[in-house]
C-alpha cells in the first residue's frame, strides 16, 4: 500500500488508518489534518514524510517541535527575506507521522519583484554575518537563560503570609500558568532564532556547493564539506569533553574507577573516596554546564535523554578514552594537521580551475561558504541540545504538579498530551485549586492517557509511506535536498523496492562515508535500543546524532533511513572514519538485526548477504 | 658502459638526450629521477641505429625507393615498406652495436639475478610521445625476449618499424623528412604483471582534472592497451586519493608469459576471478599515487600504463611502463564557468531561481 501504480504515491486520502487506530486526529489540532475543506489544494501537493527529524509518530505534546519550526522556517523565505522563488515547507500530520511538502511562490510574475527585497535583505546578513552571529550566540544563551530561570510552583494549601504583607495581589496559580505560558513561548523563541541563519546559511552552501560539481563533476560530498567544515566545531566540543576527563582521570590515578564500573551512581561514589576523586568531581562539573546537554537523539522527542539526565553514555566513553590513553594513543583531534589538510584542498582544486575568473569565483564562494558554515555546524548544539534538553524536563516538572494532583499517573503522562491541551488541565487545576471544588483532570486524563498510548503503540507499528501524492519530475527547491536529502533520485528509489517488497536484497543512498565493510546488523529504531548495540555490528537506524558518539567507537558501519549532505550521520562517520550510507529510504524495514550485511559507504550501496 | 654511445641506461636518460634515446625512454629516465619506479632496463641509442644504416649501406637505397612512391597508392606503399624492412633484416648490425647491446643485457640479467631476465623491447621515436605529434601504436613493441639474440633481432625489428606503410604515410603526410627521423629501442625488464592497466590523471568521460581514472586487467598490458578485454574501471580523487567509484567488467582473457617462448600468449581466464575486481582498494590507491606523482612531475595530466608485479609487496608492486601526456581534454580551450562581474550574493541569487539538482547519477 506504499505506493498505487504508474510512479506516484498514494492521496493522502486514500491512506487507510491503520487497524486500531481510529480516532488518532484527536490527538492533533485541527489545523494539522488533511481534510476535505483544503482537499483541493492538499491532493495537488507532494508530501514527503520527514523521517529526518520525526521519524516517529509525534507524541501530542511533542509537536511542539515541528509546529515551531513550521512558522520559523517559513517565515524567514516568505516574510523576512523574500526568497524569489520560495515560500515556507507545509506540514500535516496522517496516522500520526509528519508529512511536509515545499511550497513554491505560486505565481511565476511574483518572483521577480522578490528579487531586490532579497538582494537587499540577505545581503544584509551575508554581508555582518559575523556581527549578526555573535549577537545570536548572545541571545541563544539569553533563552536558555530564561527558560532555566522559570520557577513551575506546586500550589501550596495556603499562600504564604508574604503574599498578605507584601500585598502582592497575585498568587501560585497566577505563577503555575504564567510559568507554563512562558516556558511554551520560549520555545517559539528559540525556534524562530533557529532559522534566523540556517534558510541563508544553506542557500550559500548550496550554491557554492553547485559550483563545485560543476567545475569538478566528480568532486564528492565528502569532500565539498570537508573543504569548509570548521576547525573548532561546538558540535564536536562535548566529545572533547569526555577526552579531557579521560585525561584528567589518567593524571589524577583514578582512571581504575572506569574499569570496574560505568554505572555513573558507582562511578560519583567511587570518586567520592579519594582526593584524586574529588579533584575529578570538580573536573566533571566544570564540564557539565552547558556540554552535558547534549541529547542522545535529535532532541526532537521528550524521549530523547540527554548525558546530563544519564550519565552512562559519557561514562562508556570515558572508559574507551582511558583504554586508548593507557595504550599510548593520542586521543586528541589534530588540529593542525585538520587545518593544514583543508588548505592543501582548497589550493589545490583552486589552482586546477581554468581561469582567473572560475578561481576569483570559487575562492569568494569558498569563502561565504566557510563563513556560514560555523552557524550551519553548531545552531544544533544550541537548539535542540541544550535548550530542548532544558526544556522537557521544564515540562517534566508541570507534569510532577499534574502527577501530585492525580491527573496523571506518571510524569511523562503529559506528553500524550496537545500543548494546548496542557494548559486545559493547568486551568482545570487552579480553578478547582481557587474554588476548593473539584478538578475533572483526575476522572479525565488517566483513562485517555492510556487509550492514547495504547494507540500510540499501533502507530508505532505502523509503516509510513515515504511520500504521498505525485512526485514532482525534478527536485530543485534548495531547502528539500540540503535539510532533507529529497532529490529526483532518492524518489525514484522510494519508488522501485517496492515492486520487489521481501526480495529486496540491496539498498541505495547518498554515499556518506568511503569505506567497504561486512557485518552483523543491529537495527535500532528508538534512541533506548542504543545500549543493545555490540562491538562489530553495522547500525542500520532511521537517523543518527553526533551524541550517539560512543557508539561510534564499537560499531563499524552505519546505514541510515534519511539524511542528506549535510546528515550528522555524515559528518561523525567521516570524523570516526566509519562507512557510513545515508537516507536509504527503507533501511530499517529491509534489514533484521543480525543479518550480514555489506555496506559500501563509497558507492552508497549495502546489500543483505543472507 | 657511461661513455657507451650506443647504449644508456634509463637513469642516464632525461629529457635534454631525447633525439639520443627517443621520447618514451627520456621519460622513463625523467620518471626514475622523479622517484616513480619503473622496471629496470637500457636505451639502445639513435647513435646505433645510425651506424647500423651507415655500415650497412642502405640508407640511400631506402630514400630512393621512398622519393618514388605516392602514399596515397596503398599497395604501393606495402610494397616499399616490405622492400625496406626486408633489406634492414638482411644487413649486419656493426659488431661494436652488438657486443653493446649484449653486454648491457648481462649486465640488466646479472641485476635482476636471471640469466635470461625476460625483457621488453620497444621502439623509442625521436618524434613520438610528444605533445602535439603523437605516433602511438605505430612503432614495435615485443614482450617477453629472454636472450641476447633474441634482444638483437628484435632491435633490429623495431629499427625497421620506421617503415611500416602507416608510418611512412603519416610522416609524408606531416611533412617529416624519412632521413631525419631517427629511432632509438628501449630493453626494459617485464613486470611479473600480476594485473596492469592503463590510467589518465583526469577523467577521459567528462574532463575533470580532479580524478584519476584507471582501467585495470589481470595479466600483462596489451590486453588493456589493445581492446581485447573490458577492464576494470576506478575513479579516485586526484587531490584526496579517494577511491569514487569501482566498476567490475568480465575479463575473459589474459595475457601471460609463454614460459617456453619468446612471447606473451592469450589464455582464458578461469571464471571465478572473470567479474572480480582485479585490484584491491589499496592497489588502486597506491596506483592513483603513481598517477599522482607522474602528473604533478609534469604539471599537465598523463597517460600512463603501469602494472603490478606479483613478486612485490604493496606498494612496491606497482611500477610505470609508460608515461605520456593526455591530448584529447588537454588541447581543448578552457571552458569557463564563472559569470563575469558577479558576486558571491549574486551566484546565491541565481541558484536559487535556477533552482538545484545536486546529483548527477
Amino acid at each position: 500500500m506504499t505506493t498505487s501504480a504508474n510512479g506516484r504515491f498514494p492521496s493522502p486520502f486514500e491512506v487507510p488508518t491503520p487497524a486500531g487506530c481510529e480516532g488518532w486526529e484527536e490527538l492533533y489540532p485541527y489545523y494539522y489534518l488533511f481534510s476535505n475543506d483544503r482537499r483541493e489544494f492538499e491532493d495537488n501537493r507532494f508530501w514527503f514524510q520527514d523521517g529526518m527529524h520525526h521519524p516517529e509518530p509525534l507524541y501530542p505534546f511533542d509537536t511542539i517541535t515541528c509546529e515551531s519550526w513550521w512558522v520559523a522556517l517559513g517565515q524567514y523565505n516568505t516574510r523576512v527575506f523574500i526568497v524569489p522563488p520560495a515560500l515556507g515547507i507545509d506540514q500535516r500530520v496522517l496516522n500520526g507521522y509528519l508529512y511536509i511538502t515545499a511550497l513554491p511562490v505560486p505565481n511565476e510574475n511574483d518572483i521577480g519583484p522578490r528579487v531586490a527585497h532579497f538582494m537587499e535583505r540577505a545581503g544584509y546578513y551575508y554581508q555582518n554575518w559575523n556581527t549578526l552571529y555573535d549577537q545570536w550566540v548572545k541571545k541563544a544563551e539569553e533563552t536558555v537563560a530564561e527558560l532555566k530561570a522559570i520557577k513551575v510552583p506546586d500550589l501550596p494549601e495556603m499562600e504564604d503570609i508574604s503574599v498578605v504583607k507584601q500585598g502582592r495581589g497575585i498568587t501560585t496559580a497566577y505563577d503555575l500558568l504564567t510559568a507554563y505560558n512562558r516556558a511554551i513561548e520560549n520555545m517559539h523563541k528559540i525556534w524562530h532564532l533557529h532559522f534566523e541563519f540556517l534558510n541563508l546559511g544553506y542557500a550559500a552552501y548550496l550554491t557554492y556547493y553547485g559550483f563545485c560539481k560543476k567545475a569538478f563533476p566528480d568532486i564528492s560530498d565528502q569532500t565539498i564539506a570537508k573543504l569548509v567544515s570548521g576547525i573548532d566545531v561546538i558540535l564536536f566540543r562535548p566529545d572533547e569533553e569526555l577526552k579531557r576527563l579521560s585525561k584528567a582521570a589518567v593524571d589524577l590515578g583514578v582512571a581504575g574507577v572506569f574499569k570496574q564500573t560505568v554505572n555513573p551512581n558507582e562511578v560519583i561514589a567511587e570518586m567520592q573516596k579519594s582526593d584524586g576523586g574529588q579533584k575529578w568531581l570538580d573536573e566533571l562539573e566544570k564540564s557539565k554546564d552547558p556540554w552535558f546537554y547534549f541529547s542522545t537523539g535529535t532532541g526532537f522527542y521528550h524521549l530523547h535523554r540527554s548525558w546530563i539526565d544519564d550519565m552512562t553514555v559519557p561514562c562508556v566513553s570515558i572508559r574507551g578514552y582511558i583504554e586508548k590513553i593507557e595504550a599510548g594513543q593520542d586521543i586528541s583531534r589534530p588540529l593542525s594537521a585538520i587545518q593544514k589538510e583543508r588548505d592543501r584542498l582548497a589550493a589545490e582544486y583552486t589552482a586546477l580551475l581554468p581561469t582567473e575568473e572560475d578561481k576569483k569565483a570559487f575562492q569568494e564562494q569558498l569563502g561565504l561558504a566557510r563563513t556560514v558554515f560555523p552557524y550551519v555546524e553548531n545552531h544544533n548544539f544550541y537548539v535542540e541540545h541544550w535548550h530542548h534538553t532544558v526544556f522537557w524536563n521544564k515540562m517534566r516538572e508541570f507534569g510532577r504538579v499534574l502527577v501530585t494532583h492525580g491527573f496523571f499517573k506518571e510524569v511523562d503522562d503529559l506528553f500524550y498530551l496537545h500543548r494546548f491541551e496542557v494548559q486545559e488541565a493547568i486551568y482545570d487545576l487552579i480553578a478547582s485549586w481557587a474554588s476548593g471544588g473539584e478538578a475533572r483532570g483526575p476522572k479525565y486524563w488517566p483513562p485517555l492517557v492510556e487509550k492514547r498510548k495504547a494507540l500510540f503503540e499501533k502507530l508505532k507499528a505502523w509503516a509510513p509511506p515515504p511520500a504521498l501524492g505525485e512526485p514532482p519530475e525534478v527536485v530543485t527547491e534548495p531547502f528539500t535536498i540540503m535539510l532533507w536529502g529529497i532529490t529526483t533520485e532518492s524518489i525514484q528509489r522510494w519508488l522501485k523496492p517496492q515492486a520487489a517488497e521481501g526480495e529486496s536484497k540491496q539498498l541505495t543512498g547518498f554515499a556518506g562515508s568511503p569505506g567497504l565493510v561486512e557485518g552483523p546488523a543491529r537495527v535500532i529504531t528508538s534512541v533506548e535500543e542504543l545500549k543493545d548495540v555490540q562491538p562489530g555490528e553495522i547500525l542500520v537506524c532511521p537517523i543518527t546524532t553526533p551524541s550517539w558518539a560512543p557508539v561510534f567507537t564499537r560499531i563499524k558501519a552505519t546505514v541510515t533511513d534519511i539524511g542528506g549532505m549535510m546528515s550528522h550521520a555524515a559528518i561523525v562517520c567521516r570524523e570516526y572514519g566509519l562507512p557510513a550510507v545515508i537516507g536509504t529510504g527503507f533501511g530499517t524495514k529491509t534489514f533484521k538485526t543480525g543479518q550480514m550485511l555489506r555496506v559500501d559507504g563509497t558507492t552508497g550501496v549495502v546489500t543483505a548477504l543472507n | 658502459m657511461a661513455h657507451d654511445p650506443y647504449v644508456l641506461w634509463l637513469e642516464d636518460c632525461n629529457k635534454t638526450c631525447a633525439s639520443l634515446v627517443g621520447g618514451k625512454n627520456a621519460s622513463l629516465g625523467d620518471m626514475l629521477k622523479a622517484g616513480i619506479r619503473v622496471p629496470p632496463g637500457f636505451a639502445v641509442t639513435t647513435a646505433a641505429y645510425r651506424d647500423f644504416l651507415e655500415e650497412a649501406g642502405i640508407g640511400q637505397a631506402i630514400q630512393k625507393i621512398l622519393d618514388d612512391l605516392d602514399v596515397d597508392d596503398v599497395e604501393a606503399t606495402e610494397r616499399a615498406s616490405q622492400t625496406i624492412r626486408q633489406m634492414m633484416a638482411a644487413a649486419c648490425i656493426p659488431a661494436p652495436v652488438e657486443t653493446a647491446i649484449t653486454r648491457a643485457y648481462k649486465e640488466l640479467a646479472a641485476e635482476c639475478g636471471a640469466p635470461d631476465v625476460p625483457v621488453a623491447v620497444r621502439s623509442s621515436a625521436t618524434a613520438e610521445d610528444l605533445p602535439e605529434a603523437s605516433f602511438a601504436g605505430q612503432q614495435e613493441t615485443t614482450l617477453w625476449v629472454r636472450t641476447p639474440g633474441s634482444v638483437l633481432i628484435r632491435t633490429a625489428i623495431c629499427w625497421s618499424s620506421l617503415f611500416t606503410p602507416r608510418a611512412i604515410a603519416y610522416r609524408v603526410k606531416m611533412g617529416f623528412p624519412h632521413d631525419r627521423v631517427l629511432i632509438s629501442v628501449g630493453v626494459q625488464k617485464m613486470a611479473n604483471s600480476r594485473t596492469s592497466g592503463v590510467m589518465f590523471t583526469l577523467n577521459p568521460s567528462n574532463g575533470d582534472r580532479s580524478t584519476i581514472a584507471i582501467d585495470a586487467s589481470w595479466g600483462l598490458g596489451e590486453s588493456v592497451v589493445s581492446g581485447m578485454v573490458t577492464p576494470d574501471n576506478y575513479l579516485v580523487n586526484k587531490i584526496t586519493l579517494e577511491v569514487i567509484k569501482r566498476t567490475a567488467s568480465p575479463k575473459l582473457i589474459e595475457y601471460v608469459p609463454d614460459p617456453d617462448g619468446d612471447r606473451a600468449e592469450i589464455v582464458n581466464v578461469p571464471p571465478e576471478r572473470q567479474t572480480a575486481l582485479c585490484l584491491t582498494d589499496e592497489e588502486v590507491v597506491a596506483v592513483a599515487t603513481l598517477g599522482q606523482c607522474l602528473d604533478h612531475y609534469y604539471g599537465a595530466p598523463q597517460d600512463i600504463e603501469w602494472a603490478i608485479d606479483r613478486d612485490l609487496p604493496v606498494p612496491e608492486n606497482v611500477v610505470a611502463l609508460q608515461c605520456r601526456p593526455e591530448t584529447v581534454w588537454s588541447r581543448k580551450p578552457p571552458v569557463s564557468i564563472a559569470r563575469p562581474g558577479a558576486g558571491a550574493l549574486d551566484y546565491v541569487l541565481a541558484n536559487l531561481l535556477a533552482g538545484v539538482k545536486t546529483r548527477k547519477d
